[in-house]
């Protein structure tokens, strides 16, 4: 049993470093390549080009790409299904048909529909239309966007790790049952949940009614600490740092707030007592917008551009080894980016547990701030 | 051009803030050891909470 698990973390460090190595490669061989043509090319903007794709969802999970000796362009990962609601009903089709290109060229035809995908966006070419057209402002003229289903990569990385999580929590609860102790990996997260509990949700909360809101607050802990930290690994996942994905979480906080809510928290946010009555309808629309539109923002925001921030250094700096190549020379450039990008994985590793702490603990705050009793201030 | 000036702006304020926020947090844990981790809690939410405003700036700003 112990050898089997040794040799488990084996596997799973060289897959790690495997991954990790290829994946720096492939972006230097793209550079090689492109000196080798003779013709100036502009590193810096490939770079950004590379980072941006990074940040953004896609259709298919690339884990790297490399030029061929043949000059060919050679794609390694897998392709993800692309579910679509269009003007005549559902059509399904895998992400592969469109072989990686996203600028409209490859028209894939299904159920009698001609589809394209456009920077990461699936359009239904209208009918009679064979290939798209483009304006002078680059947006497709005899085409338009249809309603997207697709599990995308970042739906992947939800998916997983709900399951990873569903995994977890349900072996720990069921050790409870036959033992007081838990064994294995269920000791790394039994004090992790009393942390929630009694760190976070307790004292914001209230001894009154924390209870009720600590299987939300260790869901948001969980699943965004674990989603942040699979965007550190060579997967690449960039799940936190989609604003669809931190404004449903920002959604979720807002309603449990505004459902749970007292009678004496919605009386002082609308009709504040004790103010003179002139001043109340204008602290009602201050109040109203705080709690309505502000505290959710600011949720969703700060997790959003956190992570994406936090994504785009690290990949800048890992970039250095290629920008400051013909300053630095090749052993300068690769030991200035191996020294900064380690330090900044480090902080990234902080950050990924500070961001999923302080979501958490702004919404036990503002949970807290709904369902206290008013009834003692007057 | 504006708008960079204006980030500029944003980050040189939220610094200022933070800057005070921790220089304050670390005067009162000198004074009251006992009370490290009261102060340290509320440390760390107005500093969320003022960074999520400058993020929010910085956001519509860009």
């Amino acid at each position: 049993m112990k050898i089997a698990q040794k040799s488990i973390k084996f596997i799973l460090i060289v897959v790690v470093a495997f991954f990790t190595s290829v994946n720096f490669a492939a972006i230097s061989e793209k550079n090689q390549d492109n000196q080798s043509d003779g013709g100036r090319v502009n590193t810096k903007e490939e770079v950004e080009a590379y980072i941006l794709h990074h940040i953004k969802d896609s259709h298919d999970f690339s884990l790297f790409s490399y030029t061929s000796d043949a000059g060919e362009r050679k794609h390694v990962g897998f392709p993800l299904p692309i579910i679509l609601w269009t003007s005549e009903g559902l059509v399904t089709f895998m992400s592969s048909n469109f072989h990686h290109n996203d600028d409209g060229h490859v028209i894939v035809e299904k159920n009698g529909l001609k589809f394209a995908k456009i920077h990461s966006k699936i359009y239904e070419l209208n009918k009679g239309a064979s290939e798209v057209t483009f304006d002078e402002t680059h947006h497709a003229k005899n085409a338009h966007k249809v309603l997207d289903f697709s599990i995308t990569k970042s739906v992947v990385g939800v998916l997983l790790i709900g399951f990873l999580l569903l995994l977890w929590f349900s072996s720990l609860a069921r050790q409870y049952k036959t033992q007081k102790i838990p064994t294995g990996f269920a000791r790394v997260l039994e004090p992790l949940v009393i942390y929630v509990r009694d760190e976070i949700a307790r004292p914001n909360i209230g001894e009154k009614h924390y209870r009720r809101f600590t299987g939300y607050l260790l869901t948001v802990f969980f699943f965004i600490w674990t989603l942040n930290l699979s965007g550190l690994t060579p997967l690449g996942f960039n799940v936190t740092g989609q604003l669809a994905v931190t404004g449903c979480l920002a959604i979720f906080t807002l309603v449990i707030y505004s459902v749970s809510g007292t009678k004496g928290y919605w009386m002082h946010m609308i009709w504040m007592p004790g103010v003179p009555v002139l001043i109340r309808p204008v602290l009602a629309i201050i109040e109203l917008a705080g709690a309505l539109l502000i505290k959710p923002f600011s949720l969703l925001v700060r997790l959003f551009a956190n992570i994406s921030a936090g994504h785009i250094v690290v990949m800048s700096l890992i970039a250095i080894m290629f920008t400051l190549k013909e300053s630095l020379g090749v052993v300068g450039a690769t030991g200035l980016s191996l020294v900064l990008s380690f330090f900044i994985t480090l902080i990234e590793v902080l950050v990924a547990f500070l961001q999923a702490y302080i979501f958490t603990m702004l919404s036990a705050l503002f949970i807290g701030m709904a369902v206290e009793d008013h009834a003692e201030h007057h | 051009m504006y708008n960079l000036i204006g980030a500029g702006l944003i980050v040189i304020g939220a610094g200022i803030g933070l800057g005070q926020i921790g220089g304050k947090a670390m005067e009162g844990i000198a004074r009251q050891p006992e009370a490290t981790g009261k102060i340290q809690t509320a440390m760390i939410i107005i500093a969320a909470l003022l960074e999520g405003l400058a993020f929010g700036a910085l956001f519509l700003g860009k």
